[in-house]
């Protein structure tokens, strides 16, 4: 196994704030406007740029929802193994409100149709964007596409891509690993 | 993409608590933690068991336990078919293998069975291929109230282990005793029965049960009690004197609770005969979990039905 580094650190911190900027661009006071980060990885980048735009640009009263995706996942039975579940943290509801669904790797779009499907359980959107970090090129199952990408990536088959967040691995980075 | 693997029941169907491990008690309440959030949800409802097609054959009189595992079926949008004995052929002398086989042709994955005799569901588990689950057969185990009951401690109580539990009643009769006995002893809980000596099974020490006659002692040295229905309808001779004699003996009620120097959790599998074995005033006061024993039946049921059907692969 090989590992080659897509981003680091400082990059990392560089693309979320352009990341903030965009999202401010488009929804300025945020007053109708909620943030869905998919657990499990999701919520990491959901958190982080909540934060980032309360504390560096002045945006009040974000709000931001966990949202778990696993009994809407369309392969039920089909894994060898089955996925554990997480919880779902969501105080109020989307209806007529502007979603940003938040991901960290767009692969196949498959976890994003199951996110579409859940967040229905909490109401009818006026509107739902997604945001990626990492945006794998020519690997979509789906057409699902995002609005707001950190990076976009060509990925072959047999390589991951692994988003490591400081608040959970240590460090903040992004690995492009290879099974040999 | 990084994902969480979890652990898998290590059966292949719910026929009893006997035949389950502690893992798999731990597994069911944690995804049944998960379960009740979708449950409290505006829309309740997850598309997981889509294409799974469950039967509910019911060859006993049920009202909550039918109506918590549809409920919970259709919350996991499986399809569902519904049997009762009462409206079939097997009062017209079809074998339950028949019948079964007959409505398992018509492509069922899973099958919620209750049935007045001891052992049915696991006679079917060998003789039919599809994913049994024991609603309640006869005066043996009922694993799924079983469940929800220690889900409900866990919930009251945060921990069942290190509880003393006592099963107040017609513990002869009843299989949500014999399920409850496996299911607390399995998590570390203490258990004694308390009821009349006839209604208590001969070498039910052997389980590693206490037996108390004395009501008030049982009810000092517990933290929760399990009050069972005295159940007329499997009585063919009389094991107690009258009703009122023993509503006096047995019978929970206000007075003998706020004597106690402790608050105690009170629990009731249903149905209630209201002022036999438990007055109205303890069973709707803040003692009483009862309510929240239905609730979490229902969450509890969808953990079962969604880890087994986890394991019909396509």
């Amino acid at each position: 196994m090989s590992d080659k580094i897509l981003l680091n650190s400082k990059e990392i911190k560089i693309i979320l704030h352009r990341l903030a900027c965009q999202l401010i661009e488009n929804h300025s006071d945020f007053s109708n406007t909620v943030l869905l980060g998919i657990q499990p990885r999701g919520t990491f980048l959901a958190q982080r740029l909540a934060k980032l735009l309360e504390e560096e640009y002045k945006v009040q009263n974000i709000e931001l929802g966990l949202l778990d995706i696993t009994f809407f996942r369309d392969d039920f039975r089909r894994r060898d193994a089955p996925l554990e579940a997480n919880t779902t943290h969501i105080d109020f509801i989307i209806e007529d409100k502007n979603v940003v669904i938040i991901d960290d790797v767009l692969f196949s779009g498959r976890s994003i149709n199951a996110a579409l499907t859940a967040m229905q359980s909490y109401g009818r959107p006026k509107q739902t964007e997604l945001l990626c970090l990492i945006d794998r090129r020519f690997s979509r199952h789906l057409p699902i596409q995002p609005d707001y990408r950190g990076r976009q990536v060509d990925v072959i088959n047999n390589e991951r891509v692994a988003v490591l967040w400081e608040e959970n691995d240590g460090k903040d980075a992004i690995y492009l690993t290879t099974n040999d | 993409m990084i994902k969480n693997e979890m652990k898998s029941l290590s059966v292949q169907n719910l026929l009893g608590i006997k035949h389950l491990k502690k893992e798999d008690l731990d597994l069911i309440f944690e995804t049944a933690d998960h379960f009740k959030e979708v449950i409290n949800r505006p829309i309740k409802k997850v598309p997981s068991l889509r294409d799974i097609t469950i039967a509910n054959l019911f060859f006993e009189n049920s009202t909550r336990t039918k109506l918590s595992f549809e409920l919970a079926e259709k919350r996991l949008s499986a399809d569902i078919v519904n049997f009762s004995a009462g409206q079939s052929s097997v009062k017209k002398g079809e074998t339950l293998i028949d019948t079964v086989n007959n409505i398992l042709s018509m492509k069922v994955d899973i099958v919620v069975m209750r049935h007045p005799n001891v052992g049915a569901g696991v006679f079917l588990s060998k003789h039919v291929d599809a994913k049994i689950i024991n609603a309640g057969d006869g005066t043996h185990e009922h694993p799924t109230q079983a469940l929800l009951d220690s889900y409900s401690i866990r919930e009251k109580l945060g921990d069942v282990a290190g509880k003393k539990v006592v099963i107040v009643g017609d513990v002869l009769h009843s299989r949500v005793a014999l399920s409850n006995i496996f299911a607390l002893q399995l998590q570390g809980a203490e258990v004694k029965v308390c009821g009349p000596t006839t209604l208590i099974p001969k070498h039910i020490e052997s389980l590693g049960v206490k037996v108390e006659t004395n009501l008030r002692k049982a009810l000092d040295w517990c933290d929760v009690a399990n009050v069972l229905r005295v159940q007329h309808e499997r009585m063919d001779v009389k094991y107690f004197p009258s009703t009122r004699e023993y509503t006096q003996l047995f019978g929970i009620n206000k007075e003998i609770l706020n004597s106690l120097n402790k608050e105690i959790v009170v629990m009731h599998p249903g149905p209630i005969n209201r002022g036999v074995e438990i007055t109205s005033d303890v069973a709707d006061s803040d003692q009483s979990i009862i309510l929240n024993q239905v609730e979490n039946g229902v969450a509890v049921r969808m953990a079962c039905i969604y880890l087994l059907a986890e394991q019909i692969k396509r």
